[in-house]
């Protein structure tokens, strides 16, 4: 039903691919970003690579369908996997207090780490303040990439404000670190021993002066000290995250936009495609979660809905109705074998043996009084919907529903495709429920790996 | 009622959708709302099928008698500067401080300042008043970041006026704080009848409370409406739906005709919204455990469009939320 094939989406070749090195997954919140890391992180270690997966903020439960009660930020082996030729399958969360602790641990003399470590701007800082996240998200994939210890690294995004803060992490800090501001701030610790003031203008200290009355002596002073310790690191920093963010734009590198068939997920993917295009990294694709499909699906919903309403009428109404559909629906003759197209109005009598009688239950469905319309009809032949037609109605009631559903999905993707046509795409088909395990999660993994739609999805 | 609602949730349970119907709910009989967003994704402006909304105040609907809706798009920076002319005049300072990099400093990497930033508009709001000493706005509703992050959100005030032990950030930032975790203030959390949702809503309350931070309601969007009843009968023979289903003009009920072809997938179908009935029965209950009011809103199914919206906040004043 589409009108330009769109490209699929494969995602064994890329996962198997060993020039593969980094998989970045993004998207809006609430998309089963995390679910999709975990899932192709798991299929690539199954399928033999050495794989770390490296989410940001999972629900307890996908840790737990991990085999791990809580991730930390050191890798845990994921144990049980499945397959001959499996590869390893590592775990981590990030703890960006952690990380960032291991920073200054790592770059730092003992006794500045300690500076830093105990001064109160670093502890608020460090604890997670919009904005760190992303910074160590950014610098924990440059560690597990330079520690080359996995040779595919799947990494989840933050649940930031926007889906794209991650990616000026590193310009952030990079504008901040060549900034005045950074030396303003410097200045007054820098010149504490010092009796020239050539080099601190009136302006700065102005501009300190307003700083202290703003905050408060103390914090600035917080600030300051932190700044100073920091000083031989920023160059570091910088460095990293700019490492980092090339890392990204390299061959080895592929994004994975990932969004559900809903309007605000799949503009917000758009959006991200539009920005990796302009940052020049590499996009593989787009995952699209939670299609519906339907194994029924040349039922339409008008059909089922109209045929539905059929089974609710009292019989007399529902043969004449029978004949009309049948008249009105050149869809149903053409579809239906000439043997039993003809025969479909004749096969409905309720008075068949094999129904069972249903004269002593009242209908589920209040939509007609059956005992108004009893008067006017063959006693034999009831006017009540036996049980099968009640369910039957029930059912094609749900079909309904579901194509509808499908309709909805196909629309909004379709605005996604006529944005990015070139996007090669996968569907997800949708789950009743969450991810609790391996099995789950590996489940996950064909279904990504499938490429196609969930069968009726049109 | 409260006069500031925070409208909180896990990322696509539809919280912008919620905050916007709740501030029309609110608005209806001549009063007036602010609706604010904090995070710089115009949502509100998208919902409103209006332009991107600027750093001002803007008139975006009326609501059922006369009341009326107005909406802020808070930037963090503007607000900074706002802030320094307001209550400083520190105008040309403040471009100074612009160039040297200080207003970045202070609204994209030094803690907290962000987001003091952002509450600290939204209280003020809460707080104006005219000449004749009226509150300008009735209600503030905020569309506020998601669950996983709200507390530290809201919270981070009083974060900040420890770490800003004395001076006017300090100030501000105390009297921000004893706003937020006033009867005036009302945070609700958004959810849906799915597992991880409603597992961020549980934590989410536990984290608010324990904050000493208001909880007001649980919204559940997008709720499905009842199809069938469940369970699904399982003692119908399959011939004989097959024949009810062909009866009803879908082609032959013999083996392989199309009636009979229906049977299994529509089958299938019915164990997936059983499955499904199941799983929102249990999260419901999980709901109704954290003692709050919970209020459902019916999924919309034609997408959100001004019609919806309006629909939403009539659902919302019938259920007393309004």
């Amino acid at each position: 039903m589409t009108l330009d094939p769109v490209p699929v989406l494969d995602v064994d070749p890329l996962i198997d691919d060993p020039t593969t090195r980094i998989i970045v997954c993004c998207g809006a919140g609430g998309v089963g970003k995390t679910t999709t890391a975990a899932a192709l992180g798991l299929r690539a270690a199954e399928r033999g690579r050495k794989v770390v997966v490296l989410t940001i903020d999972p629900a307890r439960r996908l840790a737990q369908s991990m085999g791990i009660d809580s991730l930390d930020n050191t890798p845990r082996r994921v144990k049980d996997l499945d397959g001959d030729g499996a590869g390893e399958l590592h775990a981590m969360m990030l703890d960006m207090k952690r990380t960032f602790d291991e920073i200054v641990e790592a770059h730092a003399d003992p006794e500045r780490a300690e500076a830093i470590l105990s001064n109160p701007f670093y502890q608020s800082l460090s604890a997670g303040f919009a904005g760190t996240q992303e910074y160590m998200a950014m610098e924990k994939l440059g560690q597990l990439r330079a520690r080359d210890e996995w040779d595919l690294i799947v990494v989840d995004t933050p649940p930031s404000r926007s889906a794209l803060d991650f990616l000026d992490a590193p310009k952030n800090l990079g504008s901040f670190l060549d900034g005045k501001f950074i030396r303003v701030l410097m200045a007054p610790a820098k010149v504490g021993g010092r009796a020239g003031m050539k080099f601190l203008n009136v302006g700065m200290s102005v501009m300190t002066g307003t700083l202290g009355k703003l905050l408060g002596g103390q914090f600035l002073r917080d600030v300051q000290t932190f700044v100073a310790a920091m000083d031989t690191m920023f160059g570091g920093f910088r460095t990293r995250a700019d490492a980092t963010y090339r890392l990204l734009q390299a061959p080895g590198t592929a994004f994975l936009v990932v969004a559900a068939p809903e309007r605000d997920a799949l503009r917000e993917a758009a959006y991200f495609v539009e920005r990796l295009a302009a940052e020049e990294m590499p996009l593989a694709g787009l995952v699209l979660n939670r299609v519906h499909g339907s194994g029924a699906a040349r039922l339409s919903a008008e059909r089922a809905l109209a045929a539905a309403e059929n089974l609710d009428e009292p019989r007399i109404v529902d043969q004449e109705d029978g004949k009309e559909e049948l008249r009105n629906s050149p869809e149903s003759t053409a579809t239906s074998s000439s043997s039993t197209a003809p025969s479909s109005p004749s096969t409905a009598p309720s008075s068949s043996p094999t129904a069972p009688s249903s004269s002593s239950r009242a209908p589920s469905t209040p939509t007609t009084d059956p005992t108004d319309s009893t008067d006017s009809t063959d006693p034999l032949n009831s006017t009540q919907p036996s049980e099968a037609q009640q369910l039957a109605a029930g059912l094609l009631r749900l079909h309904a529903e579901r194509m509808q559903l499908l309709a909805r999905e196909q629309r909004t993707r379709d605005r996604f495709t006529a944005l990015h046509p070139e996007v090669p795409v996968t569907e997800v088909a949708a789950l009743p429920g969450d991810v609790h395990d391996l099995a789950g999660l590996r489940d996950i993994g064909d279904r990504l790996a499938s490429g196609d739609r969930p069968a009726g999805a049109a | 009622m409260s006069r500031l609602q925070v409208v909180s949730g896990k990322g696509g349970t539809g919280k912008t959708t919620v905050a916007a119907a709740l501030a029309l709910a609110l608005a209806t009989e001549g009063k007036r709302t602010l609706l604010v967003e904090v995070e710089g994704r115009q949502g509100i402006a998208q919902l409103f099928e209006a332009e991107a909304l600027p750093y001002e105040e803007r008139k975006m609907a009326v609501a059922p008698g006369g009341g009326e809706v107005f909406a802020l798009a808070i930037d963090a920076e503007l607000a900074l500067l706002d802030y320094l002319q307001m209550f400083y005049r520190l105008g040309s300072a403040g471009r100074a401080l612009k160039k040297l990099g200080a207003v970045d400093f202070a609204t994209t990497i030094a803690p907290g300042v962000r987001d003091v930033l952002l509450t600290g508009k939204a209280c003020e709001a809460v707080r104006r008043k005219d000449k004749k000493g009226r509150y300008i706005y009735d209600y503030v509703v905020m569309d506020a970041p998601p669950t996983g992050r709200i507390t530290r959100f809201l919270n981070v005030n009083d974060e900040v006026a420890g770490l800003a032990k004395i001076g006017p950030i300090h100030n501000q930032a105390q009297a921000v704080m004893r706003v937020l975790k006033s009867p005036e203030t009302a945070v609700h959390l958004v959810t849906l009848l799915e597992e991880m949702p409603v597992q961020e809503t549980v934590d989410g309350f536990a984290e608010l409370r324990a904050a000493g931070l208001p909880v007001g309601r649980i919204l559940v969007n997008m709720v499905r409406p009842s199809v069938v009843d469940v369970p699904v009968r399982t003692d119908v023979r399959r011939t004989d739906l097959a024949k009810a289903l062909s009866s009803a003009g879908l082609g032959g009920a013999r083996k392989g005709g199309h009636a009979e072809q229906l049977v299994d997938p529509l089958l299938a179908q019915a164990a997936e919204y059983e499955e499904r009935v199941a799983l929102e029965r249990g999260q419901r209950g999980l709901l109704t455990e954290l003692d709050l009011p919970v209020h459902e809103l019916e999924l919309l199914t034609e997408g959100i469009d001004l019609a919806g919206l309006y629909r939403l906040a009539t659902d919302l004043r019938k259920q007393g939320v309004a």
